[in-house]
């Protein structure tokens, strides 16, 4: 191996059933490096963390480590830490009710009787070295989120770990808490530990790494050093556009010109994850929020429809006020909303295709209007059929469909209701592309018939292919709405990465 | 992963149950088939009525059923169980009893009064374990430990410590026998309370709401179901089979003991859910099932009495057959018997063989 | 997140946990009861004698508060412990009555095996139904329940008195502090009387501190339950830690029960009925929480000691009856649970806002099966 290297990893790939997940992949990590690793959804970087750590057989390739002759064979996340690969979550995978010496020392401690007068010391040791600011007899719950991700870095560290790997570890803290996780960051690198760092955090990124690696549907995009990639390339890169080819995609039919009537229209809405904004709808539109992950594209739908703590704003539907405080109220008022997470916010995962279906057309009904098992057969037999749904049968569990077929489960759930103004968070998250297809015909037919719709994307193309309209995010703020001409890639891309980086 | 799938719907919750059912029958055919033996006889007052084991299985299962009903529906939207109904019973009682005394004569309409104010007062009680449980987020089993712990004490404040005596036909008729039908009315009261919610279930969602609230709260809420209010009508469901449970413990034995009416019902009530295959920690259910389960529990103490084990000691035995189901209806046990089956061989499993998620 | 940051100044004292406040708190409800009876009840809650009355009353029902608490640190919880007292307090009556072995000490250290023996037997049971099966602990404790206390009725319907000599003689050597004493109204010294049971419970409580504080085994029950799946990543053993924080458990239901018997000589089929509900309420009181992972058994010890101060001024009362002492014990459990609710609430709402910031972190609880497997 080569000198200064810690880790290489060569032509990795992992399929899961329907998908090519990796596919020929390589990376390297050398000592006292902060290498960045980046992507969009579904690129494969969690992929590629799970096969390093364990979790996941690769089906082919090899891990090389230092200090470990030959091929490294990891099994288990256990195997990967005792030959020096650590990797701390954007979870916390510590326990908040022990203190912070216990969580640094628990689970590795010989004999049964625990000295923590010992253990206390060796810890505000660590703690001191590290310069993190808590205290070994601290619970950690009441240690910031910074902290208690700090002190799984150390435990990490702890343990002699060669690579680190920091999966989205800052996507919860505030700007100094960032701060404080980086100068860590630079310290552990300063004493030779290979860190990988995953984000969505462009301007994270160009702080503390020096070398980024992107990755995009499974394949390697390229490995370059900090310097030598500007911000908007980056960002070009992870959409697979390469800055040159600006050529626009075919659309796949003509953008239905929406009327001009306003089916929904927000002043000033906010919520307890939003910050207040604008927003407003024509029938038959399609919108569609654009940003990074993290830039509050999705909490902003999640404010229209009421699913977070609604804490302000007026709302008319159809120049009519309402109040939508709860998603009862909106559903009421006609809106419907696909969430981002299908797995916690959308499927009712024990129950039945059929029982999925129907659920959100039996909740505006009421309770006491019961939909008929002959009619809900009929419902869920419809779409079952029109959404091409593959399952067993309408009675079969939802939990036991693939991905895309759960999405189109709850696809129907909301086009049963026949809303005004339909919500597509991600819709075609972890799907195949030709069910990716079908959802983007799908979304313009249904504007074709006079739906609104809003429309969210991590992949542009999508966007720029179904949306007549975008409103671009960054840090939880529009930054820019798009419309026209202007809805070209580079005008996006540019957007997004920030007017001034871009010149 | 199959074999997990089939046994989740359809009729695979009620096999294990069935079985046992079924075992338990097989059992007394062979020990004594003049178990099953039903005939009639002239009781005290007079009537003909139906005797025989089975009847008086079903017969005096009938408070365990209904509450297991009740205890069914809570467990689905709350992901625990209600451990007062059996002290909340008894306050009903106190309360059905002290209004009969209050209005002196006992009429038909003097019964049906008090049994509604019965009710409400149950409701009332029960609504206060609901908002503990679906506001407070407290813990079931916690939230109605206050009342269990408690509530006897409330039934002996509405009735002082005497066990008053009712004494009139009509009260016989709810707790024994109508004249001129042989079948023991508390049958009719489990048939009764089984309708409704049956009924409630066919012309209401509600089947639908509660299920989704105890699968997955976050997105029952997200599809504009209101989880606080579905858990506080399941409270109340069982506020009403608590009150009917205890209406029929009353007039069973014409008297008030808030002491021993309905005493214990909640340990076996929590089993027959178990049993009848729903998993205490909420979401799909079958109200089948649970009276399955009571049906198997009073069978089983029934057939123990039958072989001259005293009533005292048939807890032990119960104990073991409850851990037998169980133990057979764990997904571990399942997993391991399937990964076994699969590989032909009797080959033990490795420790930590793979488990449903 | 204001507050946390002043946590940062070093030399700065600790703030209280959960655990602590909890606990602090029933401490301070026990002794604010107790003054408040001295002063206004006073007579025997002017002597120290009541202190220990206390303890020798309900020595028993302090270890199976400590078995409880064990237990639902690591999440679960164990509805047994009363029943394996009826039963310990059952047969080892009946071997004290029967063994016919000469020697005293022999027959005692035997019958004390006896009930350790059944203590553990049940755990062991228990444990690996829970532990390795996967089984509700309810359940499995439920049935636990019913097998102790259908096998005490097995065992005899009817009251069985111990007359072994050498045990009654056990049963009434107490320990004699006339210092704590006070004098007569004939003028003698009457000394405070400890019974043994209160000193093995008192002993019970500090190793259970102690097991729970300072061994590998009791910071691994906090921290599965506190987090099952971090303990997991942490390196701990979840399945042993709950298996054995079971057997523990049992251990001191079969202990409890000889202690039992030394208070009270005699088993009876309806002996500790129901006590495993006072003993969570003890356990709930004293700061420890059913959903795991904060608790502790001093905090257990002071639960205890509250519900029988109040059965205690009960009894001394005019309201002198056992309706008023449920009651009461009712008002206080509602306020304990109000108030852990109320502690978690805070908790919850902080932990919240504190995860829910941009999206980027629900990616990550898409299971790969949903990212990766469309078909």
């Amino acid at each position: 191996m080569e000198d200064g290297i810690v880790l290489t990893m060569r032509g990795i790939s992992i399929s899961f059933p329907g998908v090519k997940a990796l596919n020929n992949v390589d990376f390297t990590l050398r000592k006292g490096e902060i290498h960045a690793l980046m992507g969009e959804n579904g690129a494969g970087k969690s992929t590629l963390i799970k096969v390093l750590t364990g979790v996941y057989e690769k089906d082919a390739g090899s891990i090389c480590i230092e200090g470990c002759p030959g091929e490294a064979h990891i099994h288990s996340p256990q195997q990967a830490q005792n030959i020096g690969i650590s990797t701390v979550y954007q979870e916390i995978t510590l326990c908040p009710n022990l203190t912070v010496a216990e969580n640094l020392f628990i689970g590795r401690t010989g004999g049964s009787v625990v000295h923590w007068k010992e253990y206390e010391k060796r810890a505000t040791e660590i703690l001191e070295n590290l310069g993190i600011p808590a205290r070994a007899k601290q619970e950690l719950s009441r240690c910031s989120l910074a902290v208690q991700q700090m002190v799984a870095i150390a435990r990490a560290v702890d343990m002699n770990c060669k690579v680190l790997i920091l999966d989205e570890p800052t996507s919860s803290l505030d700007d100094k808490e960032v701060a404080m996780l980086f100068r860590l960051m630079r310290d552990l690198k300063a004493r030779g530990v290979g860190i990988i760092f995953v984000t969505h955090f462009l301007e994270q990124v160009y702080e503390v790494s020096d070398r980024i690696t992107v990755l995009r549907n499974g394949e390697l995009v390229g490995e370059y050093p900090v310097s030598q990639l500007p911000q908007v390339e980056l960002v070009a890169k992870m959409m697979g556009k390469s800055l040159d080819d600006l050529a626009e995609l075919e659309r796949i039919g003509q953008k239905s010109a929406a009327s001009e009537e306003t089916v929904y229209e927000a002043e000033d809405l906010s919520s307890s994850e939003c910050r207040p904004f604008d927003f407003s709808i024509r029938r038959g539109e399609v919108n569609g929020f654009t940003g990074l992950l993290g830039s509050g594209r999705s909490e902003s739908v999640r404010a229209i429809f009421g699913a977070d703590q609604v804490t302000g704003g007026q709302i008319r539907m159809n120049g009519k006020s309402v109040r939508i405080s709860k998603p009862h109220d909106a559903i009421r008022n006609g809106i419907g909303y696909l969430p981002e997470n299908r797995r916690r916010d959308g499927i009712i995962a024990d129950l039945s295709v059929r029982e999925n279906i129907i659920l959100a057309l039996q909740v505006i009904r009421g309770m006491n209007h019961p939909i008929s098992r002959a009619d809900a057969e009929a419902f869920a037999d419809e779409y079952i059929e029109a959404l091409q749904i593959k399952t067993a049968s309408k009675e079969t569990p939802i939990r036991s469909l693939s991905g895309g077929n759960q999405q189109k489960v709850i696809l129907a759930r909301w086009l049963l209701t026949h809303p005004q103004y339909l919500i597509l968070d991600e819709p075609t998250r972890g799907i195949d592309v030709g069910t990716k297809l079908e959802i983007q015909k799908l979304v313009l037919k249904l504007a074709e018939e006079g739906m609104s719709i809003t429309f969210i994307s991590s992949e542009i193309e999508e966007m720029l292919r179904t949306c007549s309209r975008l409103i671009v995010m960054r840090d939880r703020k529009i930054v820019g709405e798009l419309t026209g001409d202007d809805l070209t890639q580079a005008q996006v891309m540019k957007t997004i990465a920030g007017g001034e980086q871009a010149e | 992963m199959k074999q997990n799938r089939k046994t989740s719907s359809g009729l695979g919750q009620l096999l294990i149950p069935l079985v046992a059912l079924g075992i338990l029958i097989v059992f007394n055919i062979f020990r004594d088939i003049s178990f099953f033996s039903i005939g009639m006889r002239v009781n005290n007052a007079g009537n003909i009525v139906l005797t025989g084991n089975l009847i008086s299985i079903i017969d005096s299962a009938s408070e365990l059923a209904i509450i297991a009903m009740g205890m069914t529906l809570v467990t689905a939207a709350c992901g625990g169980q209600d451990i007062s109904v059996g002290a909340v019973g008894a306050i009903a009682g106190a309360v059905f009893v002290k209004v009969l005394q209050g209005m002196g004569a006992i009429t038909i309409g003097s019964v049906i009064l008090a049994f509604v104010l019965c009710c409400l007062a149950t409701i009332v009680f029960k609504l206060f374990n609901g908002t503990l449980v679906a506001v407070f987020k407290i813990q079931p089993m916690i939230a109605t430990l206050i009342l269990y712990s408690c509530a006897r004490s409330i039934a002996y404040w509405i009735n002082g410590d005497a066990t008053p005596q009712l004494k009139s036909s009509i009260i016989s008729s709810i707790g024994k026998t109508i004249p001129g039908i042989p079948v023991p009315t508390p049958i009719f009261a489990v048939i009764l309370v089984g309708l409704l919610l049956f009924l409630i279930f066919k012309f209401t969602s509600l089947r639908l709401y509660i299920q989704s609230v105890g699968i997955n709260q976050g997105a029952a809420r997200l599809n504009g179901m209101n989880p606080i209010m579905i858990k506080l009508i399941c409270f109340i469901l069982l506020g009403v089979c608590v009150s009917v449970a205890s209406l029929i413990g009353v007039c069973r034995l014409g008297q008030l003991n808030h002491k021993t009416l309905l005493v214990d019902i909640e340990m076996d009530a929590i089993l027959a859910v178990a049993i009848g295959g729903n998993s205490l920690g909420g979401g799909r259910f079958k109200l089948s099932g649970s009276i399955l389960g009571a049906y198997i529990i009073q069978m089983l103490t029934t057939t123990l009495y039958a072989m001259n084990v005293a009533p005292v000691n048939v807890k032990a035995y119960k104990a073991i057959v409850i851990i037998i189901i169980v133990v057979a209806g764990s997904p571990v046990v399942k997993n391991k018997l399937t990964a076994l089956w699969k590989r032909l061989r009797p080959v033990p499993v490795p420790e930590g063989a793979e488990k449903e998620g | 997140m204001k507050e946390k940051r002043k946590g940062f100044a070093l030399g700065r004292r600790e703030p209280l946990t959960d655990t602590q406040m909890l606990m602090f708190i029933s401490i301070g409800i026990f002794a604010a009861m107790y003054i408040g009876a001295m002063l206004t009840l006073g007579g025997g809650f002017l002597k120290p004698q009541m202190i220990f009355d206390l303890l020798n009353d309900n020595a028993a029902l302090i270890i199976i508060s400590c078995a409880l608490t064990i237990v639902m640190i690591g999440g679960g919880i164990n509805i047994s412990v009363g029943g394996v007292i009826g039963l310990t307090v059952m047969s080892c009556a009946l071997f004290l009555n029967n063994n016919g072995i000469e020697s005293a000490f022999l027959s005692i250290l035997l019958t004390f095996l006896l009930a350790l023996g059944i203590g553990l037997g049940f755990g062991l049971l228990q444990g690996f139904l829970v532990s390795h099966l996967e089984i509700q602990p309810f359940i499995v404790t439920l049935a636990g329940m019913f097998l102790a206390r259908g096998l005490t009725t097995i065992l005899s319907v009817n009251p069985v008195k111990v007359t072994n000599e050498g045990f009654l003689a056990l049963v009434s050597t107490k320990l004699k502090i006339s210092w704590l004493g006070y004098v007569a109204q004939n003028g003698n010294l009457i000394p405070a009387k400890i019974e043994i049971g209160a000193v093995v419970a008192v002993a019970v409580v500090f190793l259970m501190f102690l097991l729970l504080r300072y061994t590998k085994l009791g910071r691994g029950i906090y921290a599965v339950g506190g987090n099952r799946q971090s303990a997991l990543m942490l390196g701990i053993n979840v399945k042993n830690t709950i298996f054995w924080s079971y057997v523990i458990s049992g251990l001191l239901s079969g202990l409890a029960g000889f202690v039992f018997l030394m208070h009270k000589p005699a088993g009876n089929a309806s002996v500790a009925m129901r006590s495993e509900m006072d003993a969570i309420a003890s356990s709930i009181i004293g700061g420890t929480l059913l959903t795991g992972g904060v608790g502790g058994v001093i905090g257990t010890f002071f639960g205890t000691m509250i519900l029988a101060t109040i059965q205690k001024i009960i009894a001394l009362s005019p309201l002198n009856a056992s309706w008023w002492q449920e009651m009461a014990n009712g008002a206080m459990l509602s306020f304990f649970i109000l108030l852990q609710s109320v502690v978690l609430m805070r908790k919850n709402r902080s932990g919240s806002r504190k995860r829910k910031g941009p999206d980027g972190k629900k990616k990550k609880t898409e299971d790969p099966a949903a990212q990766s497997g469309s078909s």
